[in-house]
């Protein structure tokens, strides 16, 4: 069983069925060489776990104290009574409404713009033949290697002397497109999409467009939902050039976050508060679609 | 399989519906094959045409976005790393040739951060990448509940490198902080997490393993699980032990996926920003009272915005490519000889 043929439906799997169960098929798949788990293996896990859990649960805590209490030896390790007091101080505070609301605009539209361009592109590198398209998808792949920084001075000066500092669209435009995008979807329609069909929807006279709505769009379906959690999850987390272009007057949530972090609010119970905040609505993405985030990850990773 | 086939007949009769749903019964008629040339040869000419120029249409977003937002400022970052750029006054900008490189070249902070850089680089990849193996492996049994260790062990991803260093500042705390008080039961003194070189280096490393080893696990599970069964059923029939099969079928295998890893965590590394930020606190951009964890991103935004000097925050950007394109230069060496020995 070669590596092509067992992923797409594991994605497929993901995208379609959401909550626990349906882990079967994927078990069935590797049944062969899976060998049942000891004990000893729960219980390494467990502790890894526990590791990856810990400061978050400890986060909710210490967000439910007050500053002083966090300064003391030995560290609360139950919840206090502050909790809604801090959470209400870092939302007024640090202007958490804003950045969560800005932050929702900013992630949202660079994940429309990712995943229906990447789509486009990833059709086109999969399935349509032109001149010099195994090097433009090289060189699409190799413009992952760049570093941000190495973009950020120039846009800086433009963005300052369009007047567009501290606007939303100084954070969506340069992060509208994606390589990795690019790349992971035409590696999922390369097998997802069989040629013939193409070809049929061709034959009757449909257009490129007309064979992109109709044929690619709907085969692209569960790689197009587990690609916009992804960039979603990236768009929200981005920090260089969002604490650059923006401040604290019209931030997004990790620009709130490094305000508070260099002394905006010098109240550790408070800062605690604005980092559940901030981690919150991915946590509950996680919570609902940590199946297909896994799946995706595991999809994007076999190919690289 | 079943779903994927489902999902295909979908769009297959999706895909017939469409043409029969335009006043485009002409072109039916014309039967199986390409619209021949004829009278209607616009029709002909602006189907091939559309054939022609439709991949590149779209592709056309990416590279022009690209273009706009990732090369040409790649380009003009070396324009103004041979200039004087100061973020006071932007419009002065003077020709000043390699002046910013040679100004980098004798500053004991660009070596230090180079330095910090490289260390932190090396002691937060290589048990990173050692223990996500080491999860991989055992997410790869038959567990009960499999998905939910799968998304508890990347849970550290979705939290973001602002909202993680915080905590993580809080739980490094010289007094009242978790991890000095949990090192007091084994007898170990209170560390200075934040002032000590190698405490520091050490804690903002710390955060990036917690964040990064549960992706790399993943990914290391996926290829894993791409491994041919048969080759552990021949190694065990020659009489190997689970520790050898890991040793001599699965690490060999995994070979060209832990390549990719290291370079994406060298990258990864090399570009280090908002965790030594965010951990030095108020004045985070300067790393830490001597330096001791300023990493070259954190150098060049402190240069950068904090100083003011745009110009040789360029420079150690284009240094930083620099440096990225040895390394990828390096491991593309490595690879070809591996690919030669086997």
């Amino acid at each position: 069983m070669t590596t092509s043929e067992l992923t797409p439906p594991q994605v497929q799997d993901a995208a379609e069925k959401s909550g626990p169960g349906g882990t079967g098929r994927r078990r069935l798949l590797g049944a062969g060489k899976q060998l049942h788990a000891g004990p000893v293996t729960y219980v390494v896990l467990a502790v890894f776990a526990l590791v990856s859990l810990a400061p978050l649960l400890w986060t909710v805590v210490a967000a439910s104290r007050t500053n002083q209490r966090l300064a003391e030896t030995p560290p609360p390790l139950w919840i206090g009574g502050n909790l809604f007091k801090n959470l209400e101080a870092a939302w007024n505070e640090a202007a958490l409404g804003t950045a969560m609301l800005n932050s929702t605009i900013v992630a949202g539209t660079i994940t429309v713009g990712t995943v229906l361009f990447s789509t486009l592109a990833g059709f086109a590198f999969a399935k349509l033949r032109f001149r010099f398209s195994s090097l433009l998808l090289l060189l699409t792949i190799g413009t992952m290697m760049i570093p941000p920084q190495l973009a950020v001075v120039p846009l800086y000066l433009w963005m300052s002397e369009l007047g567009w500092s501290n606007q939303l669209q100084t954070v969506i435009l340069p992060t509208l497109v994606s390589a990795f995008g690019t790349f992971f979807m035409r590696q999922y329609l390369v097998q997802a999409l069989p040629s013939e069909l193409i070809e049929a929807a061709r034959v009757d006279g449909a257009s490129s467009l007309r064979v992109v709505w109709h044929v690619v769009f709907p085969a692209a379906r569960p790689a197009m939902a587990v690609l916009g959690l992804l960039t979603f999850v990236m768009a929200w987390n981005d920090f260089l050039w969002p604490i650059i272009a923006l401040n604290q007057q019209n931030p997004t949530v990790q620009v709130a976050l490094n305000s508070l972090g260099t002394g905006y609010v010098p109240d550790q119970a408070v800062i605690m508060a604005g980092a559940l905040l901030g981690t919150l609505p991915l946590l509950i993405a996680f919570l609902l679609f940590g199946k297909q985030i896994v799946g995706g990850i595991m999809q994007g990773a076999i190919k690289g | 399989m079943t779903s994927s086939k489902q999902a295909l007949a979908q769009s297959a009769s999706s895909a017939d519906a469409a043409p029969g749903s335009q006043p485009g019964a002409a072109r039916r008629a014309h039967g199986r094959g390409t619209p021949p040339p004829g009278p209607d040869s616009w029709r002909s000419r602006l189907y091939r045409w559309d054939m022609k120029a439709s991949p590149y249409a779209f592709i056309a977003p990416f590279f022009i976005f690209f273009g706009a937002f990732g090369l040409v400022p790649l380009l003009y970052t070396a324009w103004y790393s041979l200039h004087n750029v100061q973020l006071s006054n932007l419009d002065q900008q003077t020709w000043v040739g390699l002046d910013n490189y040679k100004n980098l070249m004798s500053s004991d902070f660009f070596w230090g951060a180079l330095q910090n850089t490289f260390t932190i680089g090396v002691i937060s990849t290589v048990p990173q990448l050692i223990m996500a193996i080491g999860i991989a492996h055992l997410l790869n049994y038959k567990l009960r509940g499999s998905t939910m260790w799968r998304v508890v062990m990347l849970t550290p991803y979705a939290t973001s490198v602002a909202a993680a260093t915080l905590v993580f500042v809080l739980l490094y705390s010289w007094d009242g902080g978790m991890i000095n008080w949990l090192l007091g039961f084994v007898g170990v003194d209170p560390v200075n997490w934040r002032e000590s070189t190698w405490g520091s280096q050490f804690a903002v490393s710390s955060i990036v393993i917690w964040r990064w080893t549960g992706y790399n696990a993943l990914i290391y599970l996926a290829a894993m699980q791409a491994i041919p069964s048969d080759l552990y059923e021949s190694a065990a029939l020659d009489g190997a032990g689970r520790w050898q099969q890991f040793r001599h079928v699965t690490i060999p295998m995994l070979r060209p996926t832990i390549l990719f890893t290291v370079v994406v965590s060298t990258i990864g590394a090399t570009q280090l920003f908002g965790e030594p930020l965010l951990f030095g606190g108020a004045s985070g951009s300067k790393g830490g009272s001597e330096h001791q964890y300023q990493t070259l991103g954190l150098y060049m935004y402190d240069q950068g915005w904090i100083i003011g000097n745009l110009g040789k925050a360029s420079a150690i950007a284009w240094t930083m490519f620099l440096i990225l394109l040895i390394v990828a230069a390096v491991n593309l060496l490595i690879t070809r000889r591996l690919r030669k020995s086997q």
